[in-house]
């Protein structure tokens, strides 16, 4: 099986590590790949998109025209987590705390209204432990970085994780998204949960 | 997945409440993540809200505000201090990306006014005249996570020994001329190269040695052998101009760059600044090097200097 990251812009390298050892551990054999151009996207099976900072990336992707490409390809089934900025790029409705209406391009496929920068500043980012009932996890420490808020979710939405009340993990089809970034600590779970979709087996993994 | 050492020191973590939940802010992980998302992107140095709408637009993945570009810093001389806070102010309530400053080396109190005011993250800078010629900040007592420029593998880990959560290379800033940055880029690899090969032979001894010879604890030599790379993300900073120059940065193992005078001392700032963003992310495809490097016109250029003329060598600052 092939895993893509998208390599615009972020912590690429973590997510790639972190697939290559959720596969060992759930014993599925997968290649990572990094994911920059339109033919990039050919042989993947899954697809990440990752943390840093979501207008960056959808420029990046909108110059190569790799966008329309991954939105077609998540419409027709592929498989996609995004975490943090990528969470931002996948949704359908997105607004900034400060500024408001932020016209960036997104892939706009996963049903929930975001709200950009709510918990604050880098000086308010945080990391918090969680819990994930429906992955069987007690205790998953989830850092928030500039995190953005998962407002609203559409009713196919289901959600996987809150932080008190909000939702800050959620799963429709086969998108997950976060608000936190699971690539910079060692706990796998949610790269398993994308690579047994991608591997047809969501029922195996909960 | 980050690397995290001596937790112990995380004086500057606090405990705090989101949603009603107990959480924990400013501790290592939170603040070298920061940098982690900065990774393949251009921080872009901008003294007003102006350029730092260019810089957004064009994709910068964060601004540095300055109260010169470190060219005019140069030709001005007198005293170089942090930037004027409202005008940092400013800039944090019109752009979305992160927001960082520079402040004087050792001057922890620029750097507390720079915390107090919510910048994202704070550089370190030898671009301003040092407060403090022999101690740097302690920024492990920081919430907010910090920058600090280095020339070699000592300098780098020094910085990170006092809690820097993100190294770049020291360079000459506001020359133009990249070629001081390489240079320092290429020491710290092969200084790196030289631990790794002491780490692989098991000679704990001779690793020892060289711990003492960069002035570092073992424990953090040991790790920076075991990982291959710095413990934290390494930038590239100082002198850099053209989009061909940040590829070239990027070729040699930078996690991502930081323009300083290159964008807006040059007469084609918009168009350059996204060259530039361009060519970090498709710097191993040469033909989209090339394509950003057509947006760009060297005749407009910043003219840039000779690094061996210079009266004022700005990396020979905060070297212990």
């Amino acid at each position: 099986m092939i895993i893509g990251v998208t390599g615009f812009q972020g912590d690429v390298e973590e997510h790639v590590k972190a697939s290559r050892i959720a596969g060992e551990r759930i014993g599925v054999d997968c290649r990572v790949i990094v994911v920059k151009d339109r033919s990039d996207l050919k042989d993947v099976d899954g697809l990440i998109i990752p943390g840093g900072e979501s207008t960056v990336m959808g420029k990046l992707a909108v110059y190569r025209d790799v966008m329309s490409e991954i939105k077609e390809r998540i419409e027709s089934g592929l498989p996609v987590m995004g975490t943090c900025a990528g969470l931002i790029l996948l949704a359908k409705r997105v607004y900034d705390r400060v500024v408001g209406e932020t016209r960036q391009p997104l892939i706009g496929t996963l049903d929930i209204t975001v709200e950009r920068n709510t918990y604050g500043r880098q000086r308010e980012s945080f990391e918090s432990w969680i819990e994930v009932r429906r992955l069987s996890i007690d205790r998953f420490r989830a850092v928030f970085i500039r995190a953005p808020a998962i407002v609203e979710v559409g009713g196919d939405v289901e959600v996987l994780a809150t932080l008190g009340t909000r939702p800050v993990a959620v799963l429709e089809g086969g998108t997950i998204g976060t608000s936190f970034h699971p690539e910079l600590t060692s706990d796998t779970k949610f790269h398993e949960l994308l690579l047994n979709i991608a591997k047809g087996r969501p029922e195996g993994c909960f | 997945m980050i690397s995290l050492v001596r937790e112990t020191l995380e004086q500057g973590t606090r405990r705090s409440t989101v949603s009603h939940v107990e959480v924990t802010v400013g501790t290592t992980l939170v603040k070298r993540g920061f940098a982690h998302m900065c990774k393949h992107g251009v921080v872009m140095d901008v003294t007003n809200v102006e350029q730092a709408q260019i810089a957004e637009d064009a994709g910068a993945v964060a601004v540095m505000v300055l109260d010169k570009l470190p060219y005019d810093v140069r030709k001005a001389g007198g005293v170089a201090r942090t930037a004027s806070l409202k005008v940092i102010e400013e800039v944090m309530d019109h752009v979305t990306i992160p927001v960082m400053a520079k402040c004087r080396i050792g001057h922890t109190y620029e750097a507390r006014v720079l915390e107090s005011v919510g910048v994202d993250m704070i550089d370190e800078s030898e671009v301003l005249t040092p407060a403090d010629e022999e101690r740097h900040i302690w920024k492990w007592a920081f919430t907010t996570p910090f920058v600090c420029g280095a020339r070699d593998l000592g300098e780098a880990l020094r910085r990170i020994e006092e809690g820097a959560s993100m190294i770049r290379t020291k360079g000459e800033p506001g020359t133009g001329n990249v070629a001081e940055a390489v240079r320092h880029v290429r020491i710290l690899n092969n200084e790196i190269r030289r631990l790794v090969a002491i780490e692989e032979e098991g000679d704990e001894q001779e690793l020892a040695r060289v711990a003492r010879e960069l002035r570092v604890s073992f424990e953090l030599a040991r790790e920076t052998a075991r990982l291959r790379r710095l413990p934290v993300v390494n930038f590239a900073a100082g002198g850099i101009a053209t989009p061909a120059d940040a590829a070239l940065m990027m070729s040699l193992g930078c996690d991502g760059i930081f323009v300083g005078s290159g964008i807006f001392k040059s007469s084609d700032p918009h168009q350059r600044a996204s060259a530039i963003v361009i060519a970090t992310t498709y710097w191993d495809r040469p033909e989209i090097v090339a394509e950003a490097q057509k947006m760009v016109d060297e005749s407009k250029s910043m003219l840039g200097m000779d690094v061996k003329n210079l009266e004022l060598r700005m990396q020979e600052r905060g070297i212990l």
